[in-house]
């Protein structure tokens, strides 16, 4: 059986990944898959835990999280293309109509 | 053998999320989001998780990243421009976080390995991969989350059709 370590390793890795893209990439929609990068890593924790402690719960959580992924894809893609239709632009540097 | 395939799935997993941030054009990012994807669905089927695994498959990559492309392609999005940045504060804040949050986990990774007592080799191995019994889970115990997890996408239905009407 591989050691727990591992898998946390690579769920280190991924949300780091994704952390970072969040903050250095311009495009909205790169900056969303960056989030759904990080859903994804915890999830495979999730899934680890859940393996190493021989429960369940782990597992039904990341269903929960796969819904609220979903909903939160559906929601924010129909954010993005209204928000192309009125400003024509998807850089969130020049999307800046509520920043101080 | 095990370890084998487990540290293909995860380096796949790896080097395609790298690939995200590589990609200036946002078509190449998700399809490299899908290889990774695929790949942690790999290590869910090693870790005798099917159901997760399907389910990987079947929403992220079925529904979530055909959502994602499908919206790339409907706005024709170029590539992100190589434009130098006004003030880029958040990239020089960007990369020490990342590498507190990597020696955190760092920590946290080797207080694991250090004490194997977690890992229980028992009984249930074959309990985590059957559906079965997560289905019976999600219904009893978890009944009340199952269902605020429905109310919860039909706000997610109401909100998209509102998002996509003519005027805001």
């Amino acid at each position: 059986m591989i050691p727990l370590g591992f898998y946390l390793t690579v769920t280190a890795i991924l949300f780091a990944i994704g952390a970072y893209g969040f903050l250095i990439k311009r495009n909205i929609i790169t900056i969303f898959m960056c989030i759904e990068l990080m859903l994804n890593a915890v999830n495979l924790s999730f899934v680890a835990f859940a393996r190493y402690y021989s429960l369940l719960d782990g597992q039904v959580f990341v269903f929960f999280v796969m819904a609220v992924a979903a909903a939160e894809a559906a929601v924010g893609l129909g954010i993005i293309v209204a928000l192309y239709r009125n400003r024509q632009t998807l850089n969130v540097d020049e999307t800046n109509l509520m920043k101080w | 053998m095990e370890i084998a395939i487990f540290l293909f799935f995860a380096v796949v997993a790896i080097a395609s999320a790298a690939n995200i941030l590589i990609q200036r054009h946002p078509i190449y990012s998700a399809l490299s989001l899908i290889v990774t994807f695929i790949a942690l669905a790999g290590i869910y089927i090693q870790m005798h998780a099917e159901f997760i695994a399907v389910m990987q498959i079947v929403v992220y990559t079925g529904a979530i990243m055909v959502l994602f492309i499908f919206v790339i392609m409907l706005l024709n999005v170029g590539a992100e421009e190589r434009v130098p940045d006004k003030i880029h504060v958040v990239k020089y804040f960007g990369l020490p976080l990342v590498v507190l949050l990597i020696v955190e986990a760092g920590l946290m990774v080797a207080r694991s390995f250090s004490n194997e007592g977690i890992a229980v080799e028992s009984a249930s191995i074959n309990l985590s991969g059957n559906t079965q019994l997560i289905g019976r889970v999600l219904y009893t115990q978890y009944a009340l989350p199952f269902e605020v997890t429905s109310v919860l996408l039909l706000v997610a239905i109401v909100g998209a059709i509102v998002m996509a009407k003519k005027e805001i």
